[in-house]
């Protein structure tokens, strides 16, 4: 049998989780799955969606502020976030499909920390700070630090995450994202890519490109970035990056795809989304 | 026959009378049926493909306080009878497939039962197993021959016309892969046992009729009643595999003496059940300059798994239809079902016709390009007309439709117009980044009701009760499992008696109430059922009119009257199963389905985005229906076509949920158009023909096609996923013209 917890207050749900075999949910999207055997069933489950702290999207400091339990549905409509950070939003309308949206959250999508989590690219790219609180205190941890191995995150036993901060987006901010999954909707990423820079004349500047599904974590793709920081983007740099992007990556064989169909498929994105920023067709 | 009077129900389309049942939820299904004291089975399952049963001891889970059956256990023959007798009812020396049935357990409750299950002990010796058609093994390990099934059609001498060096000849070898049905509700059955040592078995199933034989020769006859529950789903796959698991909950119920229900989890269906059968199809033409069909070769092989079920008979259909709509003089098929070590391949709408059609007209579009013709032209010359002869040396009807499918689907999709100026803007392509359009089209048939004699055999009888309250109840064996069947013979019989649809009620299908009308496959419900219905509604209005229309003249203090009618085919055909000549079907369904998508420059994923189904259904006695059938039957042979994929490692299936075995949802489907041609056949009622199957054998090479026009890659094989046109355009399978995809990349993947 479950017992399951519904606290109202973030500091009695820390409470609550530091009791053996206990586990945190909020959508349930990602547990209901694992959980259908019952052998693997909890013990205790901590039911977050009454905790006004993990709770909202809201303007901060010229960033925002999105709370943990904030769903994709929410996400996805909110004028703020459409606003600041189209391809959030565009992120959001990309979960599952409109059941799923309703209820699976940013932190479940975080904590879950399935190297396919299609929001983990675009907190990476647009260089979130993750907010943990645990029974001893709260921290932040920048997103490149949240994945640290295969659905391993930065969280320790009975920790959660509060919120996200996204750092203050302006109008030169060139934000991209690209999923490619097997069909329009209620798919699983084979590739996801996101991509955040500044453009100045030719240039693109603090370019930040990030890919799930092509390595055990999300993963920055660095050498990509590095070939393009500061120089004239022209097709064949473009191109060249798209090339490092691939090669820097180490996806597998599995049961959605094949790591040369990933390869191939994320330098095009990543040639692709560069152009774009030029003004190219995306 | 003049069926359609003005106030003639026919043609009309009328609600579902399960419709609201269903929209709100509560129709209950097997699973939701409560049955006091009821018990749960489960299924213990062989984890390797091939092997030698060392030891099954089902101590510790009859400890937890479960029961267990194994082969040891059982009453009779332990053979699930299709065609041969080879299908066991649980494994008993060896294992020749993963997740073959071993040993059964029944327990109070799902979880007891999951755990006695686990409980079980099962140490088998395994053995290397075979999974490729293509394996040159003449033996499965278990010694038996890989060859379950052989056919052979010939027409004329097609060797000799290919010789002739003044004939362009064209060859190709297509592949299709497994494909699972996909019915929302899996498989389910529930047993209640009674004193007498007799069982009443309620399933979610096709064919009672098939369980109620599998049981009688297990628990001997007189022993069983089946009914059917309502039924969430079927393709085919619920024809035969529900005698298993049907005998499986019968087989517990014996052995605890209370109900026992099952229903599998998704992933226990996908592993445990049938799927259509995987196909490699080498195919040679041979033309006159001008495209001319003049000689048809062809190879087919399908893989029948680890027994012979249906084997035999879905390869008959295959080979009959696998030269397409198309007339030729010289024509050779042969086809061969192979085994492997996984689970029997079986029934899937279509049986056989989708796979060997797809390499038809994967094989006309290649044929064309090589005599520089379009895919139009090359179809136009060779489609079916009235008089031509099929390879069987059948002589086609004034029905034939196959030139006129072609002709309104060309002309209302634009085809020739815009596959042309897809073709030319290909080159063009390179580099911008925009989708790739393109548009491909596909001619197909399909041959109602059972191949050959099937339905002489059979003359399924069907029987039509007069009631006091005035009502008629239908009494047929034919089940709804999602087609609307129900309103469909409804509508029939109401036309026979010239009466309000209303007063015609559905019998539910029980063994003990209805006769054996057949089983409901083979598109043959309408047709052939539905022929023998209008036959006992006129026997019945005949009645009716000698007593002057009054109900209770007639039944003269019965409860009811009850006429029988029996299906009779067309008494001056014949086929002939050794020579393969004569009469393969009573009637041909065309169908021509135009299919437009979108590639994307750098995923190679297809967007399907409009598709046009024109179909000759011989009279559409429900139109919407009709529609329905077509639309839903186009989108699943669309997925087979696009996404549908399905992989084997070490004989399990890799695509085994429904996160990883993808169909196309609601957002992928295309906008789709529906134009219902009527050339009315002889054989069903009003001309009907066979609708349910048809479109099956369309979707998948039309999309195919539509993604060569579109990227230049030239696929052969279906599914042809993104990771699949990525293979071919590396192995430079792409068509004259060039592809449409830069190469950028490419060499990552080498
Ligand atoms: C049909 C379907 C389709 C899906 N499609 C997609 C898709 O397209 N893309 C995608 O990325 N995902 C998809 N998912 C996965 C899932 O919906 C997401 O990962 C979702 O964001 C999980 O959020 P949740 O609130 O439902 O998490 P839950 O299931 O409630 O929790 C998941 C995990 O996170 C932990 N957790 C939750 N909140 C917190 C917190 N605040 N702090 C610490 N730990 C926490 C829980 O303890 C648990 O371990 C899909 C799932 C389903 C069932």
């Amino acid at each position: 049998m479950t017992v399951a917890l519904r606290p109202t207050s973030l500091s009695e749900a820390l409470d609550a989780l530091g009791a053996n075999g206990a586990v945190a949910v909020a959508g349930c999207t990602d547990l209901m799955v694992v959980d259908h055997a019952p052998a693997r069933a909890h013990a205790t489950v901590v039911d977050l969606s009454r905790l006004p702290e993990l709770r909202g999207v809201r303007e901060d400091s010229g960033g925002l502020w999105i709370g943990a339990a904030t769903t994709f549905a929410e996400l996805r409509e909110s004028k703020l976030v459409r606003e600041r950070f189209p391809i959030v939003a565009e992120m959001a309308g990309t979960i599952g499909a409109l059941q799923i949206q309703n209820r699976a959250t940013v932190g479940g999508n975080i904590a879950n920390a399935s190297p396919a989590g299609d929001s983990l690219p675009v907190w990476m790219a647009l260089d979130a700070e993750v907010e943990i609180a645990g029974r001893s205190g709260s921290r932040r941890v920048p997103y490149d630090e949240m994945h640290r191995a295969y659905r391993e995150t930065a969280l320790a036993p009975g920790e959660l995450i509060v919120g996200l901060r996204l750092p203050a987006a302006d109008e030169a901010l060139e934000q991209r994202f690209r999923k490619v999954g097997t069909r329009a909707a209620q798919a699983i990423s084979k590739v996801v890519v996101a991509l955040a820079a500044r453009v100045h004349g030719d240039e693109l500047h603090g370019l930040r490109i990030a890919a799930g599904s092509v390595a055990p974590t999300p993963v920055r793709l660095r050498a990509a970035e590095a070939l393009v920081e500061g120089q004239p983007l022209t097709p064949d740099l473009a191109a060249a990056a798209g090339l490092a992007a691939a090669r820097e990556v180490t996806p597998i064989d599995d049961v959605r795809s094949t790591a040369d169909y990933r390869r191939f498929v994320l330098a095009r994105t990543v040639r692709r989304m560069l152009l774009a920023c030029q003004g190219g067709e995306a | 026959m003049a069926l359609s009077s003005p106030l003639s129900p026919l043609g009309q389309s009328p609600p579902r009378p399960d419709g609201p049942g269903k929209v709100t939820g509560a129709t209950r299904y097997l699973d939701d049926l409560e049955v006091p004291g009821v018990w749960y089975g489960a299924t213990v399952r062989s984890k390797v493909a091939a092997g030698r049963i060392r030891r099954v001891d089902g101590d510790a889970a009859r400890a937890l306080g479960a029961v267990v059956v194994t082969a040891a256990d059982l009453p009779g023959p332990n053979v699930l009878k299709v065609i041969a007798e080879d299908w066991p009812v649980l494994a008993a020396e060896r294992v020749e497939h993963v997740a073959q049935p071993i040993a059964l357990v029944a327990a109070p409750t799902r979880e007891l039962a999951r755990r006695a299950a686990a409980a079980v002990v099962v140490e088998v010796d395994a053995e290397p197993a075979v999974f490729e058609t293509t394996d040159p093994a003449t033996t499965l390990p278990s010694g038996r021959d890989r060859v379950l099934a052989s056919c052979r059609s010939a027409r004329g001498d097609a060797s000799g016309a290919l010789a002739n060096p003044a004939v362009v000849v064209v060859e190709g070898v297509y592949s299709t892969g497994h494909q699972e049905h996909v019915y929302i509700e899996p498989q389910g059955a529930l047993a209640i046992p009674d004193r007498e040592g007799h069982f009443e078995v309620i399933g979610s199933i096709q064919c009672p009729y098939y369980v109620h034989g599998a049981l009688e020769h297990l628990f001997g006859p007189g022993s069983v009643r089946v009914r059917q529950a309502p039924t969430g789903g079927g393709f085919g796959g619920k024809e035969e595999f529900p005698d298993m698991l049907c005998a499986h909950v019968a087989l517990l119920a014996r052995a605890s003496g209370h109900p026992v229900k099952i229903v599998y989890e998704r992933s226990e269906d996908i592993n445990g059940t049938t799927k259509r059968h995987p196909s490699r199809v080498r195919v040679r033409t041979g033309h006159a300059p001008d495209g001319t069909l003049l000689a048809v070769e062809i190879d087919a092989v399908l893989d029948g798994g680890a027994f012979i079920t249906l084997s035999p008979v879905v390869l008959s259909r295959a080979v009959l239809h696998a030269a397409g709509p198309y007339r030729c003089e010289n024509v050779t098929i042969e086809g061969r079902a192979l085994a492997t070590n996984t689970a029997p391949n079986g029934a899937f709408r279509g049986f056989g016709a989708p796979q060997t059609q797809f390499a038809m007209e994967r094989h006309m579009d290649r044929a064309a390009r090589a005599l520089g013709l379009d895919p139009l032209t090359i179809r136009a010359r060779n489609a079916y007309r009235p008089g031509d002869v099929t390879p069987t040396g059948q002589v086609l009807g004034d029905d034939t439709s196959a030139l006129e499918c072609l002709r309104v689907a060309a002309e209302r999709a634009d085809f020739l117009r815009r596959w042309t100026l897809h073709e030319r803007a290909r080159a063009a392509f390179h580099l911008r980044g925009l989708p790739a359009p393109g548009i491909g089209l596909s001619l197909f048939w399909h041959g109602t009701g059972f191949t050959g004699n099937g339905e002489r055999k059979m003359r399924s009888p069907v029987r039509l009760a007069l009631l006091a309250d005035g009502a008629v109840e239908i009494r047929v064996a034919a089940t709804d499992f999602g087609q609307g069947t129900e309103v469909v013979l409804a509508q029939i019989v109401a036309d026979a008696l010239g009466c309000e649809l209303a007063r015609v009620r559905f019998a539910e299908p029980d063994t003990d109430r209805v006769p054996d009308s057949g089983p409901t496959v083979a598109s043959r419900t309408v047709s052939v059922v539905g022929s023998a219905l209008f036959e006992a509604g006129q026997l019945l209005a005949n009645e009716l009119a000698r007593a002057g229309g009054v109900v209770a003249d007639l039944l003269a203090g019965q409860d009811e009257l009850v006429v029988e009618a029996h299906y009779e085919p067309d008494p001056t055909t014949d086929f002939d199963e050794a020579t393969y000549q004569g009469t393969a079907y009573a009637a041909y369904g065309y169908g021509c389905d135009v299919v437009e998508v979108e590639v994307c420059p750098d995923s190679l994923a297809t967007t399907v985005q409009r598709a046009l189904f024109v179909a000759d259904v011989g009279h559409a006695i429900h139109p919407v229906l009709c529609a329905g059938q077509l639309e839903g039957g186009a989108l699943q042979a669309i997925g087979q076509g696009t996404i549908e994929e399905m992989r084997l490692e070490n004989g399990r299936y890799l695509q085994d949920r429904l996160t990883s075995y993808l169909i196309p949802t609601a957002q992928d489907a295309p906008d789709m158009e529906t134009i219902l041609l009527e050339h009315p056949s002889t054989m069903g009622p009003a001309g009907a023909k066979g609708v349910g199957e048809l479109p099956a054998d369309g979707g998948a090479p039309a999309v195919i096609a539509a993604i060569e026009n579109a990227t230049g890659i030239a696929c052969g094989d279906a599914p042809a996923t993104a990771e699949r046109l990525l293979a071919d355009l590396l192995a430079g399978h792409v068509v004259p013209g060039g592809s449409s995809v830069d190469p950028f990349g490419l060499e990552l993947a080498r």
